[in-house]
């Protein structure tokens, strides 16, 4: 008996409506993409869905009082928040340089976070 | 970093360039790889990168950089090589007025009321959001609403949280974002509310922003009244029938702290009407060439202040090409007037540029009134090229190259995307 999922391709504007086709464990069709992205998406989408966070942390002595921040890589979906969380505490100390990391190994997910500007010092 | 502000402005600039967002930054560099000399670029804020340095998403650069980066990095490259390129920059100022031998009034906090004389202006002053009182909400005028740009400000770079309860009237992408960040930092969204039967922002950002964190989008559903004395404590809200009249019966109330419009955004042409420079009705913004001269000699114009993108990789290319022309201008290489203008037909809501010429290639921005798919795009009975889709939020690019035009000799061209079966027929 298979079963088939939606999704909703987030790999372009076009949005694409993806329906997975699975047997158990075993995806056998990914229908509805227009390209092989949206394939590789509902695939990963399906059993790991993943997202790049980009959130800001405090900093002290720079221009401003936040710093924006990402993920240098996706992050499991149910995590997002968390990886807020952890970050909430943090202060940082200006100067800071582009893709400076301001936290390795983010809740163990072995993706750090990194400073997407960099931000002298005042 | 080298000092951004000058100590010493010049006398004389080649080009003097109006706003320090990506479209200001790419036109400075264009005009300094295409000979200017002097390049001043005038801004008003703090630092150079305009919107790009709140938008601290994905999304930037995938067309520019070949990379996807987030606001403040892709500003930050851009910035870089502006700087590698001696460009002087200076923040913290306004550009009051260009006289008509291009003289430019500044006003700076470093340097007062002050006059510098340009061989050629660009203008690249951005947009700005359509507000609250753009749709004329009845109620009371508590605190507590903001444009969602205004919002996002506040959040990624003052450190400040504009409220708890959060409501979104307009579901464009800058507010579909907010809902999202709202949520990462502590607040709790409680719908967006959105007029049209379909969402205004891109599906992907649907689905990251509100599927994703359990947002409710409300469609055909509008704001009806704003309550609250001193800050906003509540909406309502009705759904709306076909010609956009709300259902009063069917209205409810949702509670919140704030509520976030983003309704759209409309090119900032102050200046621009100072200055006198022909406007198009329809994209509010200047009439321009293929160089993106402007009607008035010398003055160029690109990026958000002509026309709305939706990439910031258009805005920098089409920048660069405006700084270019600026550039050439200013130093005694002015273009040949173009030949042909392009007009907006069956399913067009906007051709910028709008005039070409039939010697070099050019890229076309086209944006439809509504979607169709699968369609064609037909350049007048020269040229044509199929489209998988064309939706109203997405801009179509065209590269125009002259053997299509080979042909061609009228004057006018015109432009139309129609359904394939129609195309066929």
């Amino acid at each position: 008996m298979s079963e088939t999922s939606h999704y909703l391709c987030i790999g372009c504007p076009l949005g694409c409506r993806l329906e997975v086709d699975t047997q158990g464990d075993e995806i056998l069709e990914v229908r509805g993409n227009a390209c092989k992205r949206g394939d590789t998406f509902a695939r990963q989408e399906h059993v790991d869905p993943r997202r790049f966070v980009t959130t800001t942390v405090a900093i002290e002595g720079a221009p401003w009082p936040r710093l924006p921040v990402a993920t240098a890589g996706s992050v499991p979906k149910h995590v997002m928040r968390e990886v807020c969380e952890a970050l909430h505490g943090l202060r940082l100390e200006a100067p800071v340089e582009l893709g400076q990391v301001v936290l390795p190994d983010a809740l163990g997910t072995g993706i750090d976070v990194v400073a997407t500007r960099s931000m002298e010092r005042r | 970093m080298p000092e951004l502000q000058p100590r010493h402005l010049q006398r004389r600039y080649d080009v003097v360039v109006v706003g320090g967002g990506p479209a200001g930054l790419a036109a400075a560099l264009g005009a300094r790889e295409q000979g200017a000399e002097g390049v001043l670029i005038v801004d008003r804020e703090s630092e150079p990168g305009g919107i790009l340095q709140q938008c601290i998403h994905h999304g930037f650069g995938l067309h520019h950089f070949k990379e996807e980066l987030t606001g403040p990095a892709y500003a930050e490259r851009y910035l870089g090589q502006v700087l590698e390129h001696d460009v002087d920059i200076l923040t913290d100022a306004y550009v009051l007025d260009v006289d008509p031998s291009r003289r430019v009034g500044l006003l700076s906090s470093r340097h007062g009321r002050t006059e510098v004389d340009a061989g050629a202006v660009v203008l690249a002053m951005g947009a700005r959001e359509r507000t609250r009182q753009a749709i004329r909400i009845p109620g009371t005028r508590p605190a507590g609403i903001m444009t969602a740009g205004f919002a996002q400000k506040l959040v990624n770079m003052a450190g400040y949280l504009p409220g708890r309860r959060v409501a979104i009237l307009g579901s464009g992408d800058i507010g579909l974002i907010m809902a999202r960040r709202l949520v990462l930092e502590g607040a709790e969204v409680v719908g967006v509310f959105e007029l049209m039967p379909h969402a205004n922002g891109l599906t992907r950002n649907v689905v990251q922003c509100l599927h994703d964190f359990g947002i409710p989008l409300h469609l055909s559903t509008t704001v009806v009244h704003i309550h609250g004395d001193e800050r906003i404590e509540k909406v309502t809200v009705a759904p709306v029938d076909e010609s956009f009249t709300p259902r009063m019966d069917q209205a409810w109330d949702v509670d919140c702290d704030t509520l976030l419009v983003s309704i759209g955004l409309i090119p900032d042409n102050e200046l621009a009407r100072t200055l006198g420079v022909r406007l198009d009705p329809v994209t509010t913004g200047p009439v321009v060439t293929s160089s993106m001269e402007t009607s008035r000699d010398g003055v160029f114009a690109c990026g958000n202040t002509v026309h709305i993108h939706d990439l910031v990789d258009w805005v920098s290319q089409e920048s660069q090409l405006a700084g270019g022309a600026a550039g050439g201008y200013a130093t005694g290489r002015h273009r040949r007037a173009d030949n042909v203008r392009l007009l907006p037909g069956s399913n067009v809501r906007s051709c910028i540029p709008h005039t070409i010429t039939t010697e070099r290639e050019h890229t076309i921005f086209l944006r439809v009134t509504k979607s169709l798919a699968p369609c064609t795009l037909r350049l007048g009975e020269v040229y044509e090229r199929p489209l998988r889709y064309v939706v109203p939020g997405e801009m179509v690019t065209l590269k125009v190259r002259p053997r299509f035009l080979q042909g061609f000799h009228g004057g006018n061209l015109r432009v139309d995307v129609v359904a394939r079966e129609e195309a066929a027929a």
